[in-house]
């Protein structure tokens, strides 16, 4: 039987929230292609993790362990190695994973090393070997089909649906050789973005500001009101490019692709590229004091007003109805 | 050192695409460079050059796969200051990102770079992944979406501030390398060759060619290969079965106050 190889990360020993859209995908292409879900943990000891997520089943088959200290910190370089190895050894017709800066780094280094064809950031899975994905900021959707022996997928997170643990547990098993080599880099640091707040593309409201919030300070407003309704904190790119905020927030072709049940558009004039970012939102709310900007062309809801006035009242009256 | 930026020649991403026939129509479109190509050949000149002076430390040496006779985003980028040009014909929208890959390695090879300079992503096509292959194809060490570079003279050696998942993380990579750039690598700290004063006042975006630069251009070298000079056979893995327009999404209401809004949200679209 053919075999999928869903590529999952590992954060605090445990499997990482956004490695789930991907396993949905993963499950969804070897339905499209009668074949069994695999998974691969890397890392440099992690047998006690895919021992636990083998446990919890996720659909698969077996859950493959390649282990090497040179895999963490992660590197494209080391990555991309113990991924070539594991395809030689488990010989899969498909490699995939959630589209993360750390799998769109190194799947596609892999897929070279291989010869193998990529289908990056897919927004669904149409049959076999065919899968839907936006191109052109999000103006112009493709239908690809992907040939040869092995392919490789990126899945956008926003565009499935997180898996659920269940099922028959899987077995384990190790990925014998593996190398990693990181061609010299080093990792010499990892800031993250503190943050109590969900991550912007698990988030079910997400409120972003644009330049039109002028300095960082001002983003105060837009927190209170994240904060009350439980979301996360996004940015349009002159926000972030201004250092109003952290560039991780930035929503966009080039950012975050989000689609929250509620987008929140602070002073957000509603550019091609920010749109392409969060126009799959369900419902989108547009704040602006200009009421010629396209943002309005795609919001739900529109007030043309300045933030100054209306946010305030904004959280003052959700707050009030929450009681 | 010497080093290699790549530029894309792509449909004008200003104008809304065009569709006939279930396929992208670009036969009435204007082409241009991919932007990000111009961050790209952007870091490119600002590590090389020594701020406000005319000494180079590097060479800058542009390349593109296109098809015979388009290749006036290459002038383009000789216009902002790149030595020559190396060009492959081909026609690009029928290959695939491997083939693109193994030409861009093999004049990367053919040419003994020190540093492979890429744009993170076509605007078009937005895959992606030509620098991330390319280092796969080269066995060489990567650092893609970077935001900030600095240039290690001395030990030869780039260290590099990406944009990942949740923050930023700061890789030193060894020479030769590759590189794939984000949109802040124009911020006007972003780059630095440890030569340019660091006070040297560049702009928050690319340079526009000025006009001395557009006369140099066409006295500048471009070499013209086909993908057979470099022994590549290329193909296309992936075929694009269709393109159309997405659906569109209904423009909504504008709401008067504050309140009708909150309430528009409660009730009707029970999101609070
Ligand atoms: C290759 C490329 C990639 C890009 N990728 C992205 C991306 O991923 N994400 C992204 O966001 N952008 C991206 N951009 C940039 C994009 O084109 C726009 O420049 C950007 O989105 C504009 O941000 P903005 O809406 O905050 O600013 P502006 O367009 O300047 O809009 C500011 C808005 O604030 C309003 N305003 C001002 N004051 C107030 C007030 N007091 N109260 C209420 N409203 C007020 C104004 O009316 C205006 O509408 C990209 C561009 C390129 C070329
Ligand atoms: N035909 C081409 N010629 C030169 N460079 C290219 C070509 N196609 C892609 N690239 C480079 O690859 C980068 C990333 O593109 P992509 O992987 O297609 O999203 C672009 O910014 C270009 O620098």
């Amino acid at each position: 039987m053919s075999k999928v190889l869903v590529v999952v990360e590992l954060g605090d020993g445990k499997l990482r929230a956004h490695s789930l859209p991907g396993i949905t995908a993963g499950q969804q292409v070897a339905a499209s292609l009668s074949a069994e879900l695999h998974l691969l943990v890397l890392g440099a000891s992690p047998q006690a993790a895919a021992e636990a997520i083998a446990a919890e089943g996720w659909g698969a088959k077996t859950v493959h362990v390649a282990a090497h200290a040179g895999l963490e910190p992660f590197t494209a370089e080391a990555w991309a190695d113990a991924i070539v190895v594991a395809a030689r050894a488990i010989g899969p017709t498909a490699i995939g994973g959630t589209a993360t800066s750390t799998l769109r780094d190194a799947l596609p280094r892999a897929a070279a090393l291989l010869g193998a064809p990529l289908a990056p950031e897919v927004t669904g899975v149409k049959g076999p070997r065919i899968f839907s994905r936006e191109v052109w900021a999000g103006r112009a959707l493709a239908e690809l089909a992907m040939e040869g022996d092995l392919f490789f997928f990126t899945a956008r997170a926003s565009e499935f649906a997180p898996a659920q643990p269940g099922g028959a547990a899987a077995s384990v098993a190790s990925v014998d050789g593996v190398a990693a080599n990181q061609r010299g880099v080093q990792v010499l640091s990892i800031e993250k973005t503190q943050s109590a707040r969900p991550a912007l593309t698990e988030a079910k409201v997400v409120v972003s500001g644009g330049r039109g919030m002028r300095e960082g300070a001002n983003f105060r407003v837009l927190e209170e009101l994240t904060d009350l309704l439980g979301g996360a904190l996004g940015a349009s790119r002159a926000a972030t490019d201004a250092g109003m905020v952290p560039a991780d927030l930035q929503v966009g072709q080039t950012g975050k692709v989000v689609a929250p049940n509620l987008y929140i558009a602070v002073a957000i004039s509603g550019a091609i590229q920010h749109l392409a970012g969060m126009k799959g939102s369900k419902v989108i709310v547009a704040i602006n004091k200009n009421g010629e900007e396209p943002i309005f062309q795609i919001a739900d809801y529109g007030l043309v007003a300045k933030w100054e006035d209306a946010v305030p009242r904004l959280t003052e009256l959700i707050r009030a109805r929450k009681g | 050192m010497k080093i290699l930026v790549t530029v894309k020649r792509i449909p004008d991403p200003v104008e809304p695409p065009k569709f006939a026939g279930g396929q992208l129509d670009t036969a009435t479109s204007k082409w241009v460079q991919n932007e990000f190509d111009e961050y790209g050949i952007e870091t490119a000149l600002r590590l090389a050059e020594v701020g406000g002076g005319t000494e180079r430390l590097a060479e800058v040496v542009v390349l593109s796969i296109c098809p015979p006779g388009k290749r006036d985003h290459v002038t383009n980028f000789l216009a902002m200051g790149a030595n020559r040009a190396v060009v492959v014909e081909a026609d690009d929208t029928t290959l695939d990102a491997q083939s693109i890959a193994q030409l861009v390695a093999a004049v990367f090879r053919k040419e003994a770079c020190d540093l492979l300079i890429s744009g993170k992503l076509s605007q078009d096509g937005e895959s992606n992944e030509l620098a991330q292959r390319v280092a796969g194809l080269l066995d060489l060490p990567q650092a893609t979406f970077a935001a900030q570079v600095t240039w290690d003279r001395s030990g030869n050696a780039l260290q590099v501030a990406r944009e990942v998942e949740d923050g930023v993380e700061t890789k030193r990579v060894p020479l030769p390398a590759v590189l794939s750039v984000d949109l802040r690598i124009v911020l006007p700290t972003s780059v630095r060759n440890g030569a340019t004063p660091e006070n040297h006042p560049y702009p928050d975006k690319p340079r526009l060619a000025s006009l001395r630069g557009i006369t140099m251009a066409k006295t500048k070298k471009v070499e013209v290969l086909k993908p057979a000079d470099l022994g590549v056979t290329v193909g296309c893995a992936v075929q694009t079965r269709s393109v159309v327009a997405p659906p569109k999404r209904q423009a909504g209401k504008l709401v008067a106050s504050v309140e009708e809004l909150v309430e528009k949200l409660a009730t009707e679209a029970k999101v609070l």
